[in-house]
């Protein structure tokens, strides 16, 4: 007990500070390795890391949602969101096609054995991560809601006016 | 376990003075999550449901990892009290509180160096892959060691060395690893903008195993080595793999001593609008365990990926696909088609249309010779030809997914599946008919407001075999950060008259930033679960469950 007492009050004492991308190397849809820290660059401009797969309808629902409005937020903010799937060997392949049928206009990446997603300490999916201009991450979302994207969105606009989220 | 836990706080506290030391205060990073699912059980014979002696079961784990530039450490807490049912061994092995999970890791230069337990993939993962699915128990990663090498721009090369995670143990034998890969385009500079994209990877693991049988004379080290390539050109991609493993005797396979393979292709050509996916695979006894006796999830090297569809409604999912590691062939075919925004059937959104089609037989077995049955023990085995297809079918899905957008208010998503279904090969036992399922569903969801919905989903699914027919409802409201659940599943078709059962749930859950919590009421089915491509038999219960998960 006393050891779990410590490592919570260590976790409480480092967790003030806000947490960067780890550097993971996951593929992009065309097979090329990419690092995580070098994706998620966007000259001083927010990032929205979204983890999902083609086998998850929320995660569906959401960027369809803001799949329809991405070029708002991308003119109004200079956003850039990167879809992080999870597929693994199932359909991981599959996904390229998947992505481009729907005609989603965001980057995707592919993480099949979960490395990124261990290292981002998610969960379940869908799972969302904003990064402000210095690349840390200032607020994070789990599940989609209806309407949630209205909500992502309204972050986003603070992070890029440089405000504090609370 | 106390040593391990002092060293890693040690390593915190030494690395946290040492950054005392910069002249900008660098404390590092510390992030995490924990994730717990409780349930209390009541006992309802109607469903066959029984509740344990303890009458409340939970799986609780937290991930704590911290991060200073190059260097990363981690711990995993996992409690066990005691399983909840269904999960593997639960009410034995897996009981418990401790860390079976620690690690560290630092990069310098080219090279990542990683200690402790590790998860990891080669290629499609036909030869290796560790890996962990906490809703089902899965956790093979290796404790041992890891290098990566980045030898140049696109070659990339991996060693290990380790022993398998089995519940708080270990299992009994060592696999050991190696993986290149090189992507030509990064290696080869004037073809770095070229639209033909080329990459290819091997892969060798070698197991090690003591001899304790008195009968047989058993291999100690087993090797397996794959090949695989990908070309991209414009919209088209092809992946394959083909593995191969000598002779592995175990409990798996009946203790022959065939050499196994297994082959995957996965070609697709998409453009915007359509993508169109044809996979095929073909498995010959390619079971590989650190442990020739382990049995279910346990102590997996490899993973055989299914190629059918992985359904997420309730009712389709009733009778999932598992991979047949001693024989199979299988294929796949999907295209999605999206009718453009403004047309007549595309409607102001666009509709999209999705169609898929897999079938599974087992591979043409001919015995060895004239006087020795099928599989017989100590033997070796069958003979078959590469790709032969048998004449048993194990499994067909046909499906077709209409997902569309009507106005600002109203989405739609319909499906119908036919799904057949091979009951004795897929739940191992014998004298069931095969399933042959008609499944509708109609998903609806109306917005109020932006964030003011209601979600209903209407399934029916029609069958004269297992269970007989059944139909669900499940209407979902939210609100912003809030979700309220109501759902009936009535096997209204059970051939049996006296037992047609509801299956009657209410829940509702909350979720604010990275963290969820949920409280559900209800009755469970006793079916199989899946998540990945993994499965497990889950009894029926009855009670409340408690999830909570959060990440920080």
């Amino acid at each position: 007990m006393k050891k779990i007492i410590l490592i919570f009050s260590l976790v409480l004492f480092f967790s003030t500070v806000f947490s960067q991308v780890p550097s993971v190397m996951i593929k992009d849809i065309k097979g090329k390795s990419v690092n995580t820290k070098s994706i998620t660059q966007n000259n001083g401009k927010p990032v929205l890391i979204c983890f999902w797969a083609t086998w998850c309808k929320p995660c569906i629902k959401e960027f369809n949602a803001i799949n329809d409005e991405y070029d708002d937020w991308v003119d109004e903010t200079g956003v850039k969101v990167i879809a992080i799937s999870i597929d693994d060997a199932r359909s991981s392949n599959s996904v390229g096609a998947f992505v481009n049928a729907r005609g989603w206009e965001f980057p995707v990446y592919l993480d099949p054995n979960g490395d990124f997603k261990r290292a981002m300490n998610v969960g379940d999916i869908p799972h969302t991560f904003l990064l402000d201009k210095n690349g840390k991450v200032v607020w994070q979302h789990t599940s989609y809601l209806e309407g949630d994207e209205a909500k992502t969105f309204e972050m986003i606009k603070k992070v890029a006016k440089g405000q504090a989220i609370k | 376990m106390k040593k391990t836990i002092l060293l890693i706080l040690s390593i915190f506290i030494w690395v946290y003075s040492y950054s005392q030391n910069d002249t900008q205060t660098n404390y590092g990073q510390v992030s995490g999550n924990f994730q717990s699912e409780a349930q209390y059980y009541i006992t309802d014979s109607l469903i066959g449901a029984i509740a344990p002696i303890e009458k409340t079961l939970a799986n609780s784990w937290a991930n704590i990892s911290y991060n200073l530039g190059n260097f990363s450490a981690g711990i995993r807490y996992e409690g066990y009290l005691n399983s909840i049912l269904g999960y593997p061994n639960s009410g034995g092995k897996n009981d418990g509180v401790g860390f079976p999970h620690r690690w560290a890791s630092f990069a310098v230069d080219k090279f990542e160096i990683t200690l402790g337990n590790f998860y990891e993939q080669f290629g499609n993962g036909l030869v290796l892959r560790s890996y962990e699915e906490k809703m089902l128990g899965v956790d093979n990663s290796l404790d041992g060691f890891r290098i990566k090498y980045n030898l140049t721009n696109g070659v990339y090369l991996k060693g290990l060395l380790g022993k398998q995670r089995y519940y708080w143990e270990h299992g009994p034998g060592i696999v050991r690893g190696f993986d290149g890969e090189i992507q030509f385009n990064e290696l080869i500079e004037k073809f770095a903008e070229s639209s033909l994209r080329i990459s290819l990877g091997g892969s060798f693991v070698s197991k090690f195993q003591k001899e304790e049988s008195p009968i047989y004379n058993l291999p100690k080290n087993i090797a397996a080595s794959a090949g695989r390539i990908d070309i991209r050109y414009n919209g088209f991609a092809l992946n394959s793999e083909y593995a191969y493993k000598i002779n592995d005797p175990s409990a798996d396979n009946d203790y022959i001593y065939k050499n196994g393979q297994a082959f995957m292709v996965n070609a697709s050509y998409s453009q915007k609008g359509l993508g169109v996916v044809l996979s095929t695979k073909w498995v010959d006894n390619m079971s590989f365990r650190s442990d020739r006796n382990a049995s279910l999830t346990d102590l997996n090297i490899n993973l055989l990926p299914e190629l059918t569809r992985n359904h997420v409604y309730m009712l389709p999912a009733f009778y999932p696909y598992a991979s047949q590691v001693k024989g199979e062939w299988g294929s796949k075919a999907e295209i999605t088609y999206k009718i453009p925004k403004g047309s007549l059937l595309g409607g102001k959104y666009g509709t999209t249309i999705m169609l898929n089609y897999s079938r599974v037989h087992n591979i043409d077995k001919q015995a060895v010779n004239d006087s020795l049955p099928l599989d017989a023990p100590g033997t070796l085995g069958y003979k078959t030809s590469f790709f032969s297809i048998g004449e048993e079918l194990y499994f067909q899905d046909a499906n077709i997914e209409i997902n569309k957008r009507w106005n600002k208010k109203l989405y739609s998503n319909f499906s119908y599946v036919n799904l057949i279904y091979n009951y004795n090969i897929l739940r191992g036992t014998t004298g069931y008919e095969n399933v042959n399922a008609h499944i509708a569903i109609a998903d609806i969801t109306y917005k109020f407001k932006p964030q003011l919905a209601l979600k209903s989903e209407i399934q029916h699914m029609y069958t004269k075999q297992d269970e007989g027919s059944w139909a669900m409802a499940l209407f979902e409201f939210t609100i912003p950060n809030w979700f309220f659940t109501v759902l009936d599943n009535w096997n209204y078709g059970n051939l049996n008259e006296n037992h047609r059962p509801h299956y009657f749930n209410f829940g509702f859950g909350h979720i604010s930033g990275g963290t969820r919590i949920q409280l559900t009421y209800g009755k469970t089915r006793a079916g199989v679960m899946c998540v990945g491509g993994v499965c497990r038999n889950v009894p029926a219960s009855n009670g409340v469950s408690l999830s909570i998960s959060s990440t920080f």
